[in-house]
């Protein structure tokens, strides 16, 4: 059974749950997975999300988390004019991903220094989402958790070192999530964890050998 | 740890303690989320402060939504109240109630209670009793967490959601909430409570979710105004002491099955009802130009 606050919450914007408050979920997940400001956002929407966007303000949603809103934020109605503002370059593009969830979009991202994220997820009810790729990689991130995110040389004793470090933290996995692209090369490593990550942490993944980079995604 | 999985469980430990049900429904999320009443009943005010807010926008609400299709009702229906069929509390409730909705149509901030769609039934028949009992703030707060705690039982034995379940998950759910809060609010027992939920949700049972081009306007924003004063009806009815033949929890039994049985052109898609009549098909095109 879930809580309370599940029920009679949250305090959010509207006008639904699905399409206007998962969406800035969503934008907000790429915004932090991007890592720093962005410049230029492509977003693709797919099933109901393409249909009805522009009556749910899914638009303005996606936008305004890329900005950095919560999803109980009262600029979110104002966000594509407060996009224009901040010099952030938008498009959006119906699109048919065969099989996906209704509520998917693919979020493309470029960043002030040139960084790039490009991310898909889906809006899966009640404002929760779900993302399925980030950058190429499959994932499963809600967001509930904060996430530790490694992208690594896939050999073995990497996943041990990582964990390691955490231990010595005193910090719990709650879950934990591995892909990569093909054997040998690079890989990615997800792991939700119970607790904020503290910045130590983080660096201290990017000091191992095989590590080439390592970011923290907190809980939105 | 005191847990809950029916409304049955929830009314026998509030009976056995001689204690309300938000008690027990308090105690159950101090467990498992770990945080104090203090902080809680905190949440839950900062939440009723929000109901309130989009309260006195919504009853002056002029703005029209994106789409055009609503807006300004919930005016009309507070301007009528004293010279209403209905009487002024339940014309007071329906505006409450429309006006939330309203508001959550222009992108306005509310509570999700227990969705967005279905987010003007509870707020608005607590703050109508509110000032027509003059009740406290703080019982207010108390009867949302019986609110939650029902809503909570429903969501685990049927579905809160429209996809899921119709309509009757989401204003019907937000109705047993509503009216079981209302019983409380009045001081009826624990059994009464359930009486009311009983009541609220077996009249809304088969409710379908066929909203006009897809958006949360189209019966939603005046189904809520509505779904309010079926609540109220119901809390009165609980407390003049009718009971449900069906038990509470069997209605909600009956509120799944139902659910499970709707064709998923009735279930949130806007493939049936009203959202594929001649005139939700002009909508539909105007909005989003001719279907490929």
């Amino acid at each position: 059974m879930r809580g309370v606050f599940d029920i009679v919450g949250p305090v959010m914007i509207g006008p639904s749950s699905s399409h206007t408050a998962g969406a800035v979920r969503l934008g907000l997940m790429a915004g932090k997975i991007l890592g720093e400001k962005a410049v230029k956002a492509e977003i693709n929407l797919h099933g109901s999300f393409a249909q009805t966007y522009r009556g749910h303000g899914t638009d303005k949603a996606i936008i305004a988390g890329v900005l950095g809103f919560l999803p109980d934020d009262e600029r979110i109605r104002d966000a594509l004019i407060l996009a224009k503002r901040e010099g952030l370059d938008y498009s959006f593009q119906p699109v048919n991903l065969d099989g996906a969830h209704p509520n998917t979009a693919v979020i493309y991202l470029i960043g002030v220094t040139g960084r790039v994220a490009r991310i898909r997820g889906a809006s899966i009810g009640g404002g929760n989402i779900l993302i399925s790729n980030i950058n190429g990689y499959e994932v499963e991130l809600t967001g509930q958790y904060p996430a530790l995110i490694t992208i690594h040389r896939d050999k073995p004793g990497v996943i041990t070192q990582v964990t390691n470090i955490l231990s010595r933290y005193e910090m719990n996995i709650a879950f934990m999530h591995v892909s990569r692209q093909n054997r040998g090369e690079t890989a990615m490593m997800i792991i939700e964890l119970d607790d904020v990550l503290p910045e130590d942490v983080v660096e201290e993944c990017r000091q191992v050998y095989e590590v080439e980079n390592a970011f923290h995604i907190p809980a939105i | 740890m005191i847990n809950f999985n029916s409304i049955a469980e929830l009314i026998a430990l509030a009976e056995e303690k001689n204690l309300p049900v938000h008690a027990f429904v308090i105690a159950r999320e101090m467990h498992t989320s770990q945080r104090s009443r203090e902080a809680l009943v905190e949440e839950m005010q900062r939440n009723w402060q929000v109901m309130k807010e989009s309260i006195q926008r919504g009853i002056q609400n002029e703005e029209h939504s994106i789409s055009g299709l609503t807006g300004g009702d919930a005016r009309r229906i507070y301007a009528q109240r004293n010279t209403s069929y209905a009487g002024s509390a339940a014309m007071e409730a329906a505006a409450y109630a429309v006006g939330i909705s309203e508001v959550n149509a222009v992108m306005g901030k509310i509570v999700a209670c227990p969705t967005a769609g279905s987010c003007g039934i509870v707020p608005a028949v607590l703050f109508a009793a509110a000032s027509q009992k003059k009740a406290a703030e703080e019982q207010i707060v108390e009867a949302l967490f019986t609110a939650a705690g029902i809503g909570m039982v429903i969501e685990q034995n049927a579905s809160i959601a429209g996809a899921a379940g119709g309509c009757q998950a989401e204003c019907g759910s937000a109705a047993g909430m509503a009216a079981g809060a209302l019983v409380e609010l009045a001081g009826g027992t624990p059994e009464m409570v359930g009486q009311g939920v009983a009541l609220a949700i077996k009249n809304l049972l088969g409710l379908a979710c066929d909203p006009v081009a897809g958006l949360v306007e189209v019966p939603c924003v005046k189904r809520n105004g509505f779904a309010a004063v079926h609540a109220m009806v119901a809390a009165d009815m609980a407390l003049a002491g009718v009971k449900s033949v069906i038990p509470v929890d069997e209605v909600i039994e009956a509120m799944n099955r139902i659910g499970r049985a709707l064709p998923r052109s009735l279930r949130e898609t806007s493939e049936g009802g009203l959202a594929v009549t001649a005139t939700a098909k002009r909508i539909e095109e105007r909005l989003y130009g001719k279907k490929s």
